[in-house]
């Protein structure tokens, strides 16, 4: 018994290895000051022993270097800024839409409501590759909204709407409808009972879908490195593309760069835990 | 203060045929109605729509003079408490109660004035602060009541607002709903699949079964004087005993006994009919008439209890007090008055001014 939980233990630590080691690369790169992938230099002639130490996560000394070159040096303050509106803005627009739409499908009943909900589903089935040259067709060539930060926020709103819509409904199916009856007998109207009653209820769905919008914007790579050609209006993952490329690998910068980027992303996940769990579990038990 | 007429009023939801196929009910001012009857016999419908949550298919409905088909359901001054409180979760009891009023631009100190007052009544002012998660079901539904009592509508509908309550609070909340409606005489229209419920509570209960009124009346009138077995079965409990009877000239043959039949009530009966005697009519003493039967079962209720009897398929409850009650097993001889039998016809009509008057005299038993 006790060889059997020690054996689950060090399956559990390997596991845990296994999914920390390129992270832990990845931090120790950054604080590492350098712009080499190595994060130790193996003299010639060194002991298997020492050579072994090239294999730790652990840099030779730490330092601040590189984060500081990124945000001085580097035009990283202000991709991070593009960002933050960009993925700022989608998460707005995207949760009003969602939310509006979401609630009439739930609760109103209209033609091309299940066909409405359907095709919403269907678009789900197709890769997001297939939509490259269509949405850079309309975007940039139609709209002539290349190069700015609309484009990239109504692209990114819109693509994320199906998941928000579908999970959002399911919550508002949930809730129950008494809630909204009483308040209809006693005068309020349906916008009324929509933003004073059941978007609080919905909080819980509605940080969910917060989150994802959010993330679907923030992590974007391929419609922003199409859509956006200048500098000055990269966001961070196009931004962070060009430290390591043919011509340059400053995997300094690189590391530095994504740890900043994923740092917002922490501090949304650890923020909005307690609605996340009960979010992702809405509706699948009642009361 | 509002009386509320239906007529002809008629639910259909797509081509299906018509959950309620054409109801008249009038509703007087002041009056405390109950609907009540199994599940899915249209009552909660019939309230719906009433409330202006569901549309009317076709009729009129009026709430007072006013014809309020069209009429949204907030604009027709019409409180309702929801069977599941329907309380608004993020809101204190305070904002709960408050809502309806500052929806309609109520100025705030004439709110508070109100909700104030309201609380006082129904026992809510420590309460009012907290949220309807933090209360327990006896005082959420209160808080339900002081929501629909704070606008003071003219029509209070209640959805099955007990059903939620263990039996203590519910008969607890039924006295205050009793002496809610003494003191504020508000139109009431109750719905509930609790006899006991409507008969404490109704001035008048309209019984329904299938989308169709089956009686309306007083809870005594409907209780002694049933129109039908659907009703005589729905009112009292345990509910009335229907055998079928052979009528042979002036004679009666049932499972349980044999009597004979004064002139002018045989009359009046048709050869094969149902025979309705209730359950309390039944004892071990007194004169009249006799009936047997084999004792299957017997139920202790306390002061009280259940003989269950049989006599071929046929069987019958009758409640007798403890000391009389039968041993399993056994054959019984059971006394009634044959002044309380029913006359049922073979669909379940009462066949009319057929009670068996004077009481016992013209009879004699035929032991059966």
């Amino acid at each position: 018994m006790t060889i059997l939980n020690w054996l689950r233990g060090l399956f559990i630590l390997v596991m845990v290895a296994i999914v920390l080691y390129p992270v832990l690369w990845v931090v120790s790169l950054a604080f590492s000051g350098g712009q080499s992938l190595a994060l130790v230099s193996v003299p010639e002639g060194a002991s298997f022993f020492e050579a072994l130490r090239a294999l730790l996560p652990l840099p030779q000394q730490w330092s601040l270097a590189n984060f500081e070159g990124l945000l001085t040096e580097q035009p990283f303050g202000r991709w991070l800024l593009n960002s933050l509106i960009i993925a700022a803005a989608t998460t707005i627009v995207g949760v009003l839409l969602a939310c509006s739409a979401a609630y009439a499908l739930s609760r109103f009943r209209f033609p091309g409501r299940e066909r409405g909900l359907m095709l919403l589903l269907v678009s789900q089935m197709f890769p997001a590759t297939l939509m490259l040259i269509p949405l850079y067709v309309i975007i940039v060539e139609w709209l002539q909204l290349g190069n700015t930060w609309l484009g990239l926020i109504a692209v990114y709103s819109i693509t994320a709407l199906p998941f928000c819509v579908w999970m959002l409904k399911g919550y508002f199916d949930s809730l129950p409808v008494d809630i909204e009856e009483a308040a209809l007998m006693e005068g309020a109207s349906p916008v009324a009972i929509f933003w004073r009653i059941a978007l609080p209820l919905a909080k819980p769905a509605i940080a969910v879908t917060a989150l994802f919008s959010f993330l679907t914007a923030w992590n974007e790579f391929i419609l922003a490195s199409i859509f956006m050609d200048e500098e000055a209006l990269y966001t961070v993952p196009v931004g962070l593309r060009f430290f390591v490329s043919d011509f340059s690998a400053q995997w300094g910068y690189f590391a530095a760069g994504s740890v900043l980027v994923s740092l917002p992303v922490v501090i949304l996940f650890l923020g909005l835990q307690r609605f996340l769990v009960s979010g992702l579990s809405a509706g699948a038990v009642k009361g | 203060m509002a009386s509320i007429s239906l007529k002809k009023i008629v639910k259909q939801y797509g081509q299906q045929a018509a959950t309620i196929p054409g109801l008249d009910l009038e509703i007087r001012d002041g009056e405390f109605m109950v609907l009540v009857g199994p599940s899915g016999c249209g009552k909660s419908t019939t309230l719906r729509m009433i409330a202006g949550l569901e549309s009317v298919s076709d009729g009129e409905l009026r709430i007072g003079e006013r014809l309020v088909n069209d009429v949204a359901a907030g604009e027709r001054n019409i409180a309702m408490v929801f069977q599941s409180y329907a309380l608004y979760p993020h809101m204190t009891v305070f904002e709960n109660m408050a809502f309806g009023l500052r929806v309609r631009k109520t100025p705030d100190a004439k709110v508070r004035e109100q909700v104030e007052a309201t609380a006082r009544a129904l026992g809510l002012e420590p309460l009012l602060q907290r949220k309807p998660g933090e209360l327990s079901g006896g005082q959420r539904q209160r808080v339900a009541l002081g929501r629909a009592l704070v606008r003071n509508p003219d029509v209070f509908l209640f959805d099955e607002p007990l059903s939620n309550l263990d039996a203590e609070l519910r008969t607890q909340m039924r006295a205050e709903i009793a002496r809610l409606h003494r003191t504020q005489g508000t139109t009431s229209v109750y719905v509930t699949h609790d006899q006991v419920e409507a008969m404490t509570l109704g001035d008048r209960i309209a019984i329904m079964n299938g989308g169709r009124l089956m009686q309306v009346g007083t809870p005594a009138e409907l209780y002694s004087a049933p129109d039908n077995t659907f009703v005589a079965q729905f009112m009292g409990s345990p509910p009335m005993n229907i055998f079928s009877g052979q009528r042979d000239g002036t004679r009666l043959r049932t499972a349980f006994f044999e009597i004979e039949l004064p002139t002018a009530t045989a009359a009046a009966l048709p050869t094969e009919l149902q025979v309705g005697l209730r359950p309390e009519c039944l004892s071990t003493t007194g004169t009249a008439a006799t009936l047997n039967g084999r004792v299957e079962m017997i139920e202790c209720l306390g002061h009280e209890g259940l003989a269950y009897l049989a006599a071929g398929d046929t069987q019958l409850r009758a409640k007798l007090a403890m000391e009389q009650l039968p041993q399993t097993g056994t054959d019984a001889v059971l006394r009634f008055n044959p002044a309380d039998l029913y006359f049922f016809d073979t669909n379940g009509e009462r066949i009319a001014a057929t009670s068996v008057e004077p009481a016992g005299t013209a009879l004699e038993t035929a032991g059966a």
